[in-house]
């Protein structure tokens, strides 16, 4: 009995395959650095401490930045793009 | 009721890291690819174009002397100029490359800036240092834009390109008001906050 697996991909998907691992890494791997810096500077992090600050140090969280251009890179940028990726490579085969 | 101008230089950065990570992407999938959507070929360029718009209110409302007042002016023009004028590339409106000049132009501008305006040197504090280091990098980062000029659809450069702007906003997040670098801190920058 044939298993239905297919075990190896065509030749010509092989260039698209690192290209889309890469975009869907650099969003997440954003978002990563921002909880790694909040883990290693909480001082930046007011929202952790915020009695007595202002509105200004109540907004201005700079690792939740990064963690928000991340998720949102990740999310307008990155899932469309490997879409049309995928696209791109299915109208080539 | 005004934010800090490390909180500016912070909100900065965040925008400035998307438009680096949509140049990364661009280097890693091609132009091909990431112009298939057409709201996403007027992206960075748009973004550009929003950061230079928004150093306006920056000049107008963070003049501390005359010389900040003409750097984050100089600023906001060569930003819209480049944001601009790659807008109008991507949209087929300007065809000549040679209007990707604005970007080695912007470099340029923008780093003298930044090093002209600091008037402490590199180890007055942590703002000082990253000013200079700004400038330096921005001058010498130039000479990738100034290479896409004549190799556009180089992978390479296009890469060194939004690792260049990353490492900008990098920088800019680094920034604090009164904060030592390298256990240096002068002694008249003032005392250093949280």
């Amino acid at each position: 009995m044939e298993t239905p697996l297919v075990r190896e991909l065509p030749a010509d998907r092989a260039p698209t395959a690192p290209r889309a691992r890469v975009v869907s890494l650099i969003g997440p791997a954003t978002v990563a650095l921002g909880l790694v810096w909040a883990i290693l500077q909480p001082d930046r992090l007011t929202i952790l401490h915020p009695r007595g600050q202002g509105l200004w140090w109540l907004v201005f969280e700079p690792p939740l930045f990064v963690v928000l251009v991340g998720a949102a890179f990740a999310l307008v940028v990155a899932k469309p793009l490997l879409a049309d990726l995928e696209a791109r490579d299915a109208a080539a085969r | 009721m005004q934010p800090h101008a490390e909180m500016v230089h912070w909100g900065f950065a965040a925008a400035i890291l998307f438009v680096g990570l949509c140049l990364l992407c661009e280097a890693v999938v091609g132009q091909e690819v990431w112009r298939m959507s057409a709201w996403r070929r007027y992206l960075w360029p748009g973004l550009a174009f929003a950061i230079g718009l928004l150093l306006w209110p920056v000049m107008a409302f963070f003049t501390n002397s005359s010389i900040h007042m003409y750097a984050h002016g100089s600023w906001a023009e060569v930003l819209m100029l480049a944001g601009g004028a790659e807008l109008g590339l991507v949209h087929g409106r300007l065809k000549s490359r040679w209007w990707r000049l604005t970007w080695p132009l912007a470099f340029a501008v923008t780093g003298l800036a930044f090093i002209v305006h600091e008037q402490n040197p590199w180890f007055f504090a942590r703002s000082a240092f990253l000013h200079h280091l700004l400038g330096w990098t921005f001058l010498l980062g130039g000479l990738v834009p100034l290479l896409l000029v004549w190799r556009p659809r180089s992978a390479v450069l296009q890469a060194c390109m939004a690792l260049t702007i990353v490492a900008i906003s990098a920088m800019l997040f680094a920034d604090r008001d009164v904060a030592p670098v390298f256990g240096h801190l002068s002694p008249v920058a003032g005392p250093p906050h949280r």
